[in-house]
């Protein structure tokens, strides 16, 4: 085992810090920081997407799925248990990777995205149509226990927050690992030139294979976690406009570091919290211009802004 | 057998109104290789604008008929002011930036303009049905239609007609064909590919605005109509092939009976049938049915 490089420490004093912070956060900051760590995952396996040259307009498939999957077992099997509901919606998500992904391998730039779009919109529609799950309106989720213990609201409130917490610093020292591993490396060199790769012997296909289930799994846990932090899901979390605003995350956060997404991610919220508060009729108007105004003066992403690192060219 | 004829003639009817707006949308993506998310966000303005010229025309007591003359004009202005806004006051500065970024350009301008109808026409749906029911109606082997309908299929085929016709046999057309193909060698020959953008980002527009203009009496005009039209629209160009006309025509005509026989058959699986089709065809032909092969890079 080698020892933690830099950005490695750097996530682990970010999980102390938010661990031991959290317990002093108001209710509605603590409900923003988890919710933007929840969905700093999804922004994270769009990363690994957009390091292998891939965009998926459509991660609210998986998104969605997982929440979905939590609140079946929550709704059918009269489960409450916050870790058996994770387990599932990952399971579920993955599954659905590993069949989704094959047809998904073999696309690339603008066919990737709308092919991700379509199958997005085949569960929206679905799911949409499906009275039992309470069609457009979804239906709530109730976290009672974790794993064994049962909970009163205000441990809820925080334990579900430590869990977007721990997840989001695993994940992103897992990715930081990966992406520095011989697997890893070969996602950048699928983006800049598929033939050379072929030739040096590795299989793209499987690269872009592996890299979309790793990304779903990230997104199915994410999604679980949100219906969880919510507690309601609906149909809306696969429509496209949920897909295009991770993407605008994504672009927001740069690929250059494996913690600028859930930087990215809670500037997101935060933005996005007081557009609401502050013009509640205007604040997809405020969001639309902050997206122009980071593709014109920050291409590379948020990231650049601290030097050296975000040189380097997406 | 009449019900067949039922879901082939709502086929065809639902076909025309996805050609007039997804011809719009390949036309961008053909010359500019935008895939334009506002596309869906111009068909709203259309709509709102036809919605306020025929409310305005009736309410003036001017003779009804005149509410054509409007709900077209309401295309043309739309088109006239807002495309060139948006080309020459935000996209050209894009231009040469990755597709994806294009694609969220298009996004933000589609989050702002949505926010800017409500702003401009408020929350409140607006009806202008007098249009619709102007024409009568016609009946078809014990099947009644509004003559409206068949307008509308006549009004996309004049549209497709006229495309046709003006690639192949004007000036223009074949210059502007010359750029689809490719931009540098056009730019280079000459061509001022600047105002062929322009151009054709301002048709692309018009067309979608023209789609909601001609919708608006058939619905109650409200918030939020564009976000649906422009997935649909975006199953019809990519099952056609982006950037290509014939595909546009025959995608439409694939998307329209596909959703009128799942209307027909089996509502359970209305939105559910396009994108899926959507899927089964980009599975089989990964570029769409019409889509010229493309050098690979070495």
């Amino acid at each position: 085992m080698r020892a933690p490089d830099r950005t490695e420490k750097i996530a682990l004093l970010g999980l102390f810090a938010l661990l031991a912070g959290g317990a002093f956060l108001p209710q509605w900051a603590l409900f923003l920081v988890t919710l933007a760590l929840a969905k700093g995952l999804v922004v994270l396996s769009l990363l690994l997407l957009m390091r292998t040259g891939l965009v998926s307009f459509g991660h609210g498939l998986y998104y969605c799925l997982g929440a979905y999957a939590a609140g079946m077992v929550g709704q059918l099997l009269h489960v409450g248990d916050a870790a058996v509901m994770l387990l599932v919606a990952l399971a579920v998500s993955c599954a659905v990777a590993l069949i989704v992904g094959l047809l998904l391998a073999s696309y690339r730039g603008i066919f990737f995205a709308m092919l991700s779009l379509a199958f997005s919109m085949i569960l929206y529609g679905l799911l949409v149509k499906s009275a039992a799950l309470g069609s457009t309106d979804g239906f709530n989720i109730t976290v009672t226990a974790a794993a064994g213990a049962s909970l009163s609201s205000a441990s809820r409130r925080y334990l579900l927050f430590a869990l977007s917490a721990s997840f989001a610093a695993m994940a992103a020292v897992g990715m930081h690992r990966f992406l520095g591993s011989h697997l890893g490396r070969l996602a950048p060199a699928v983006r800049d030139n598929e033939l050379r790769v072929e030739y040096l012997g590795a299989s793209v296909r499987r690269v872009v294979y592996l890299n979309t289930i790793i990304a779903a799994a990230l997104t199915g846990l994410a999604g679980a976690l949100t219906a969880l932090v919510v507690g309601h899901i609906d149909p809306e979390m696969a429509y496209w406009t949920t897909s295009g605003e991770f993407v605008f995350v994504a672009i927001l956060s740069g690929t250059a570091s494996v913690l600028a997404p859930f930087l990215g991610s809670l500037l997101f919220e935060l933005l996005r919290s007081f557009a609401y508060q502050y013009s509640p009729n205007t604040w997809q108007m405020v969001v639309g211009a902050a997206m122009l105004l980071v593709i014109m003066f920050l291409p590379t992403g948020l990231w650049a802004v601290f030097g050296r690192r975000g040189k380097r060219v997406a | 057998m009449g019900h067949v004829l039922a879901v082939v003639i709502d086929g065809i009817i639902y076909s025309s109104w996805l050609f007039i707006i997804a011809v719009g949308l390949t036309l961008i993506y053909g010359v500019m290789k935008i895939l334009n998310l506002a596309h869906g966000s111009f068909y709203a303005l259309g709509a709102y604008a036809a919605a306020s010229l025929v409310g305005r025309w009736l309410s003036a007591g001017r003779a009804p008929f005149g509410s054509y003359a409007m709900l077209i004009l309401a295309a043309i202005l739309v088109g006239l002011v807002v495309g060139p806004l948006i080309e020459r006051g935000l996209l050209r500065f894009m231009y040469g930036k990755d597709e994806i970024v294009l694609v969220l350009v298009t996004y933000a301008v589609f989050l702002i303009l949505e926010d800017a109808i409500k702003l401009v026409w408020g929350v409140d749906a607006y009806f202008v049905s007098e249009p619709y029911g102007l024409l009568g109606s016609l009946s078809i082997a014990g099947l009644t239609y509004p003559v409206y309908s068949a307008a509308l299929v006549v009004v996309s085929l004049l549209v497709g007609a006229a495309f046709a016709l003006a690639l192949k046999r004007t000036r223009q057309g074949k210059l502007l064909t010359a750029v689809i193909q490719d931009r540098e060698i056009s730019a280079a020959m000459g061509i001022d590919v600047r105002r062929v953008y322009l151009v054709t980002f301002t048709l692309g527009t018009m067309l979608a605005a023209t789609g909601g203009a001609l919708t608006a009496p058939t619905v109650s005009v409200v918030p939020g109509m564009g976000v649906e039209v422009i997935v649909l629209a975006f199953a019809v160009v990519v099952i056609g092939g982006l950037g290509s006309f014939a595909g546009a025509a025959l995608g439409s005509l694939i998307v329209g009976m596909v959703r009128s026989a799942a209307v027909h058959y089996l509502p359970a699986v209305e939105l559910f049938s396009v994108y899926a089709v959507m899927a089964v065809v980009l599975i089989a032909r990964p570029k769409g049915l019409f889509r010229a092969l493309e050098a690979r890079k070495i």
